[in-house]
């Protein structure tokens, strides 16, 4: 961008989010700032990881409106009015969601820097489909690296989450 | 360096009169689980219960100085001093309690952080009470340590300690720091490697509110109230430079070689020459590519810098190394200086955090406030020290079945460089040589490390070193040698064997994986096949090897990876579960890095700067990997963050081979690369040339 448009963009506006079912009014200087800086820098919910910056690696994934969005390819300025969940709004209130607990009982994690992506994508995906295959949880996933190496962990325990779930509500 | 105690037990532990123990350990968890591990290793070394142990890890002044976290040395030599220290600590309770109760020591036991007489257990004192004041004596590096018996944590696979919080995305990495009144920064990078900065224009981003650039000489960064801004005050900042470069990429290999300007003989058994004049000789040359870290989070530090002192957050490796080099730059005294560690991204060797944190101090510096700098994607894989490209050359000589003579010449650069500066050439060439030599009984074996003092791309330690590639080509070769001989890879491999635990995991990956020689079959159009290699890490760590099942898609030319199994024996296992998520991991990444991995540059910087042009292994390319550990709990534990990489990329290429005749003696194993090697068989036709074939034709 040019300095032209900086200069144009400081007036400021506000977007109105429901991030994690509370309403936060954001003033935004710059409309095409990434969801992603305004949850860590703004909303101080830092749990959302900043990595690629190009939708690669699925380290930043939210829920908007219910559907898994990569937050640094989303300008502020059209998300007006939307839903925002991240990983700070899965489970309930102080309970884990089943994928939380189901990583936790495999113990599917290393560094964890690609953690809060997966479970948010895992949540939305045990949402629409309570009984995924390892290969719908594969593909589903394709989309998040991890470099520890926790693949085979992370399928294991959505499979365990998705059995969980089930005998559960059978 | 590595772990060498500083004498009072007060440096290494204390204990709160609520019987709290406070652990202060100087390596660090990468990532790994490593703080788990140690607190399993106090609490059973003093008797308290695994969560009474908090472990405090790397910050300078107050945890010892037990030189960098690499090398997979946590546990085989950064454990043993903190042992020591619990060992004595203990002991000093037990004296303690027994002045106070008026008993014999040989009367007191100890249990859950509480000193009781024997068969009296109501006469107690709890750990508190005793420990009030500290302990005020030097570690006894003599002291008995309790044995494997006793053991109630160590060998268990407790929870991780990181877990809970990182799940629910909680867990504070260095990224997630704020200081108030903090600047986020990024440093303006040259157009190409080692380009002078000739001139910047501050008027290009005067429409940026509140937006500062720091220079000195070459440096340049700018800094501003929120990261975004700062991203695109950096895209924006108008600048000019001159000079800088890279060598051609296609001549990488010949360069190492033509570079290399210091040779070492590092095992020479003589009568090398004598097998060598009496046999055919077999030769092969491999090539491996420079690598990336590839680390998820790139690298992040924060630093608050002022006249009188400074205090760094970051996930260096080394804090005190770095405080050492913060203290020259920012010409303040060391003890002024706080480096505190912070968990970042696993990072799998040095991978530019140590220069993330000196950008943030000096930028801080300049500034005069805290200051928040994390690099970018494109830097992280543009600019991130490299594991440097390697090259050997391997001679071998059968006789009568077995191998009488074995040369491997390597060429490499040194391995290391800390914060910039790599070390004058070493006869290892740091750890350019590691498992360069076989730990096969052979007749007579010779290496050659060739050094050359840099590399194309500033080189750096990245997971097992030149391991990576030594047991590539060790391994490798050891395969070709056996179809020569027209035996099943791994007989041929316990015919050269005498140490049981080489053995023993040979043994049980074959037993695992269900081995029955490369067992070619046919999946439909792909050609499928089996790989075996085995090494042990550093000549002196962890038994490790591995049996992989590939697909090959012959029309194609891709390799799937559909299984690793692996044999593990890293000595005492401390805790299983880690330990399987350390070698799991380590296979899967080994895979992307032996499938995938290189790192490309044209004649300015690096090319492979985002995940499409440096890919790595994604969901549903991971192989399925099955372990067996073998515990010994009479054995010292060794490290396992690397020893299982070393063998995978043997393991797949000697699969290929028995799947379809094609030997792939250069990584990354692309599908054009298979194509290439496949073409290279010419006149043969594929079929004949299946090891299964050809050894049954023996």
């Amino acid at each position: 961008m040019s300095a032209h448009d900086a200069s144009a963009d400081s007036a400021i506006d506000t977007v109105v989010l429901v991030v994690n079912g509370e309403r936060r009014t954001v003033d935004v200087d710059d409309p095409r700032m990434p969801l992603v800086f305004v949850l860590r820098d703004r909303l101080g919910l830092r749990g959302t990881k900043l990595s690629c910056g190009c939708g690669e690696c699925g380290a930043c994934a939210v829920l908007v409106d219910g559907v898994e969005e990569r937050a640094c390819m989303l300008a502020i300025g059209d998300l007006d009015g939307s839903t925002v969940t991240t990983i700070e709004g899965i489970g309930d209130g102080g309970t884990l969601h089943p994928v939380q607990v189901a990583l936790l009982a495999e113990q599917a994690s290393q560094c964890g820097y690609c953690l809060p992506g997966i479970v948010v994508a895992a949540s939305a995906l045990l949402a629409r489909d309570p009984d995924p295959s390892e290969t719908t949880i594969a593909t589903t996933l394709a989309g998040h690296l991890c470099r520890c190496g926790t693949y085979g962990r992370v399928v294991r325990a959505l499979r365990r989450a998705a059995v969980a779930t089930k005998g559960r509500a059978t | 360096m590595n772990g060498s105690p500083p004498a009072p037990v007060d440096r290494w532990l204390s204990i709160d009169r609520d019987g709290a123990v406070h652990v202060f350990v100087g390596k660090v968890d990468l990532g790994t689980g490593i703080r788990t591990a140690l607190a399993q290793i106090v609490a059973d070394e003093l008797d308290v219960p695994l969560d009474a142990v908090h472990v405090v890890e790397g910050q300078t002044g107050i945890t010892p100085d037990q030189g960098r976290t690499v090398g997979s040395q946590s546990l085989q030599s950064g454990a043993p001093p903190l042992r020591a220290a619990a060992a004595t600590a203990r002991k000093i309770l037990l004296e303690r309690a027994a002045k106070q109760l008026g008993v014999g020591v040989e009367r007191l036991v100890t249990r859950d952080g509480v000193v009781s007489v024997a068969g009296d257990e109501a006469t107690q004192i709890a750990y508190g009470a005793l420990a009030e004041g500290g302990f005020g004596r030097e570690v006894d590096a003599e002291v008995p340590l309790r044995s494997a018996a006793t053991y109630r944590w160590v060998g268990t696979s407790v929870p991780r300690v990181d877990l809970p919080d990182k799940v629910r995305g909680a867990f504070a990495l260095v990224h997630d720091i704020a200081l108030p009144a903090m600047w986020h920064a990024r440093l303006v990078r040259p157009p190409a490697v080692g380009a002078r900065l000739v001139e910047v224009d501050a008027t290009s981003i005067a429409g940026f509110p509140d937006v500062r650039i720091v220079r000195e000489g070459d440096f340049l960064a700018v800094a501003a109230r929120d990261q975004w801004r700062t991203l695109e005050a950096a895209r924006t900042l108008v600048t000019r430079w001159s000079g800088g470069g890279l060598p051609d990429q296609s001549e990488v290999y010949e360069r190492l070689r033509g570079e290399a300007s210091t040779e070492a003989v590092t095992r020479d058994d003589g009568a090398l020459d004598a097998a060598f004049a009496k046999t055919k000789a077999h030769e092969a040359t491999y090539r491996w590519p420079f690598q990336s870290h590839g680390s998820l989070g790139p690298p992040c530090a924060v630093a608050d810098v002022r006249t009188d002192g400074a205090t760094i957050w970051c996930a260096s490796q080394g804090v005190y190394l770095l405080r050492a080099r913060l203290a020259e730059l920012l010409a303040l005294p060391e003890d002024a200086i706080s480096v505190v560690y912070e968990e970042g991204s696993g990072c799998f060797g040095d991978n530019g955090t140590d220069e993330a944190a000196i950008e943030a101090a000096r930028i801080s510096c300049a500034l005069g406030a805290p200051v928040r700098l994390q690099w970018t994607l494109a830097e992280q894989l543009g600019w991130d020290p490299k594991g440097p490209a390697m090259l050997s050359t391997l001679r071998g000589a059968l006789r009568a079945g077995r191998i009488v003579g074995w040369e491997h010449a390597v060429w490499t650069p040194p391995h290391f460089r800390l914060h910039g500066a790599v070390p004058a050439p070493r006869a290892d060439a740091v750890a350019g040589d590691r498992n360069a030599t076989v730990d096969y009984a052979i007749g007579a074996q010779r290496v050659v490390v060739h050094i050359a003092p840099h590399a194309a791309l500033q080189q750096s330690a990245l997971r097992s070193l030149g391991a990576a590639h030594n047991v590539f080509a060790n391994e490798s070769f050891f395969d070709e040698l056996a179809f020569d001989a027209g035996a099943d890879p791994l007989r041929f491999r316990l015919d050269h064997l005498d140490d049981s635990r080489a053995r023993a995991v040979l043994e049980r990956v074959a037993e695992l994986a269900v081995w029955r020689g490369g067992e070619p079959y046919t999946d439909g159009p792909l050609l499928c096949g089996r790989g075996i290699a085995f090494a042990r890490y550093d000549g002196h760590g962890a038994y490790v090897a591995a049996i992989t099942s590939c697909a090959v898609d012959t029309a194609s030319g891709r390799i799937d990876v559909r299984e690793i199994a692996i044999a593990h024996d890293c000595g005492l296992i401390v805790n299983p579960d880690g330990l399987r998520n350390q070698i799991e991991g380590n296979a899967i990444q080994a895979t992307s890095r032996a499938l995938l991995e290189e790192v490309h540059f044209d004649r300015e910087r690096v090319t492979s700067t985002d995940w499409s042009r440096y890919p790595i292994l994604r969901f549903p390319d991971a192989p399925t990997v099955r372990i067996s550990l073998i515990d010994r709990p009479e054995q010292p534990a060794l490290g396992a963050g690397e020893p299982t990489t070393i063998v995978i990329a043997p393991a797949i290429a000697n699969a290929v081979f028995a799947a379809t005749g094609v030997r792939l003696r250069e990584v990354p194993f692309s599908a054009a690369r298979y194509l290439a090697e496949r073409g290279e068989l010419r006149n043969v036709t594929i079929s004949s040339m299946r090891p299964s074939d050809r050894v049954r034709s023996n």
